[in-house]
């Protein structure tokens, strides 16, 4: 076997001398290394699960009233139309639901109505969003794991995060509307179960109750109100020009509508991730930071303790260079093993955190996420060997003489 | 062509700066040593021995004059040069050993071999050397701090031949040693003349002094 480098060989023997110093040291390079990765391998996990679960709904248009505040956050369609129906503009009309289907061509468009309410099922009370739609869409639209689709104004299918979460079977009755509600409590029978679509623009009918228009106008008025059209396009290639049109023939005076695909989404949500994750990166930077200013530390303490012998190995025909090599790699070697230590626990730590913020380390594995770890060693890698550079500049410049006379 | 001395200093003088006046440790030194010859340097403390001795180890370039090692004026070498000259052309013995203390005996005696050929030892002429100062190889798998002074300045005197140089330079080579212990390394410096290496060595001591061929006494950083 091969003997490495002499001066990579001394660099070693410095960094075990010192060893709980050295360890010390990397130990910030440990946190930082964990703390980029870990917030990385976060953000990266939640724009692939978002993606992949907007992607299965990529072809359709949302268009909704536009109630001039000019829309900002994340906007979730269908979720929260409550709260302003008093807002006469607050709403599609029928006229324009016309328009929009003239506009839209071939597409397949349908209306939805919506509202948020409380329920009450077995012992446990809550919230969830109640949606109408014609029976037409919901067969096109919706798809049932179990049961059938609502036929009478009792009759409901419900989505499975509801399901699970109350326990809910095909059979059950659930009850809609508080105790002390202007509109009283209606109690309906669940006749299905939707099929799980994840986070999607259309509609989140995972956490949602999908009832008759009858009953919902019955229930809340507003018939021919709609909260939301939606446009599933045919041809995705078509998807910008179909919006433009609807945007012309509706906004031609005033901006009615607002009109937005799943991109629009994924780049709120991604320019809000964005943030957080800058947010997070300047705190890992931080760390960083101060385990810059250790290493720094530590290699001039390094440097500081062995000027006699740098004036020994100056003497002997040691170049500059080499000294500077010598010192350059202990910072090295300090940071190497500090970012391989921060990379099997990012690994770890990564996984946990991912489960617990983002809920899926579906894509754990990913390119997208594992990516995180190399750049977080590469960055914290760098971070010490920069650190290290004035220290080892410091150590190759001493005047051998001086240093030789040290003690 | 007569042959070149080894080294040949012409009105050297080194001025150090200072606030309180200017220190003038050498004052004109001129000096010619020939191939073969064993110097001793002597003169009282602060008189600019080791001044002298660090202009003919190339650790450092005169203020004024020339210093030439085999032919080669110093004054015009770069840091680099100067650092290879160290390394090929002198081997040092300093009064306090100045062993590498990462390395074990062995590695201290090999590193400048290394250093010069950019590979280890094969030719087992580490051990070789080290055998002949008196260094088993139980002994050299030693760090220094675990030798004794005598040990540790027989390693050097390994580690100063390893390169072949031109030029021995020693500093007070017994200053930290036992008379016994003394009197084997001057054996051994006496030894390394008779075999054609050129020796300068700085002492205090005039019974070390007695090994040398010449002597050389200097008084307030001139030749006396
Ligand atoms: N780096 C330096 N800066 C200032 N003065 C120095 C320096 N090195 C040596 N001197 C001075 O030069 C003179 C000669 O020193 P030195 O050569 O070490 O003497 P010796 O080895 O004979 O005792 C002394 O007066 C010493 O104080
Ligand atoms: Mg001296």
């Amino acid at each position: 076997m091969k003997k490495p480098d002499i001066i990579f060989q001394l660099s070693m023997r410095s960094v075990r001398l010192n060893l709980l110093r050295s360890v010390l040291a990397a130990l910030g390079i440990v946190i930082g290394v964990v703390a980029i990765a870990s917030i990385g391998m976060i953000s990266a996990n939640m724009t692939l699960s978002v993606t992949e679960e907007l992607s299965a709904t990529a072809n359709v248009l949302v268009v909704s009233p536009d109630a001039g505040g000019g829309g900002g956050g994340f906007g979730m369609p269908g979720g929260g139309s409550g709260g302003s129906s008093d807002d006469e503009d607050d709403y599609i009309s029928d006229d324009q639901f016309d328009d929009i289907r003239k506009a839209a061509g071939s597409s397949y468009v349908y209306y939805l109505y919506s509202e948020s309410d409380s329920i009450e099922t077995g012992d446990s009370k809550g919230r969830a969003t109640i949606y109408a739609m014609d029976d037409d869409a919901m067969t096109e639209i919706l798809t049932l794991t179990e049961g059938s689709y609502p036929s009478t104004t009792s009759q409901v299918v419900i989505g499975p995060d509801l399901v699970e979460r109350y326990g809910i079977v095909v059979g059950s009755k659930v009850t809609i509307g508080d105790e002390d509600d202007e509109n009283g409590q209606t109690t309906v029978r669940v006749t299905g179960i939707l099929e799980e679509r994840g986070m999607s623009m259309d509609i989140s009918s995972d956490n949602g109750i999908i009832t008759t228009e009858k009953f919902f106008t019955g229930r809340y008025g507003g018939e021919g109100e709609y909260a939301q059209v939606n446009v599933v396009v045919d041809d995705i290639d078509e998807i910008d020009a179909i919006a433009e049109s609807i945007d012309e023939t509706l906004n031609k005076k005033d901006d009615e509508v607002r009109v937005e695909d799943s991109s629009r989404m994924l780049d709120t949500i991604s320019s809000t991730l964005g943030t957080i994750t800058s947010f997070a990166l300047a705190i890992a930077g931080i760390s960083l930071l101060v385990a810059a200013v250790s290493i720094f530390n530590v290699m001039m303490m390094s440097v500081t303790e062995r000027v006699r012998e740098i004036g020994i190995l100056r003497s002997i025909g040691t170049q500059k260079g080499e000294i500077l090599r010598m010192f350059i790699y202990e910072a090295a070697i300090i940071g190497i093993v500090g970012a391989g230590i921060g990379a099997v626990l990012s690994l770890v730590i990564g996984y946990v955190v991912v489960f617990g913020m983002v809920g899926t380390t579906e894509y754990f594995f990913a390119l997208d996420s594992l990516a995180n770890i190399p750049e977080g060693m590469i960055v914290g890698a760098l971070i010490c060997i920069i650190s290290g550079v004035y220290p080892a500049w410091r150590a190759s410049n001493l005047d051998p003489i001086e240093a030789l006379r040290a003690e | 062509m007569s042959s070149t001395p080894v080294i040949a200093l012409e009105d050297v003088r080194k001025i150090y700066p200072l606030l309180s006046g200017d220190v003038h440790a050498l004052d004109g030194v001129s000096l010619t040593i020939e191939k073969g010859e064993f110097v001793a340097i002597m003169g009282p403390s602060g008189s600019g021995k080791s001044t002298l001795m660090n202009q003919i180890g190339c650790l450092d370039v005169p203020t004024e004059g020339t210093v030439r090692i085999e032919g080669q004026d110093i004054g015009t070498l770069s840091d680099h040069d100067l650092t290879a000259l160290r390394r090929d052309s002198i081997g040092y013995i300093f009064q306090k050993f100045n062993l590498i203390p990462l390395l074990t005996a062995y590695e201290n005696v090999e590193y400048p071999l290394v250093l010069r050929h950019r590979k280890y030892d094969d030719s087992g002429r580490v051990q070789a050397l080290l055998d002949s100062v008196g260094i088993d190889s139980a002994l050299a798998a030693h760090r220094p701090s675990e030798l004794s002074g005598g040990q540790q300045q027989r390693v050097a005197v390994a580690r100063a031949l390893v390169n072949e140089p031109a030029i021995l330079l020693c500093d007070e080579p017994t200053g930290n040693l036992d008379s016994k212990t003394s009197r084997q390394i001057m054996e051994m410096l006496a030894d390394l003349n008779r075999q054609g290496r050129t020796v300068i060595m700085v002492t205090h001591d005039a019974a070390t002094a007695e090994y040398a061929n010449r002597t050389i006494q200097i008084q307030d950083g001139r030749i006396a």
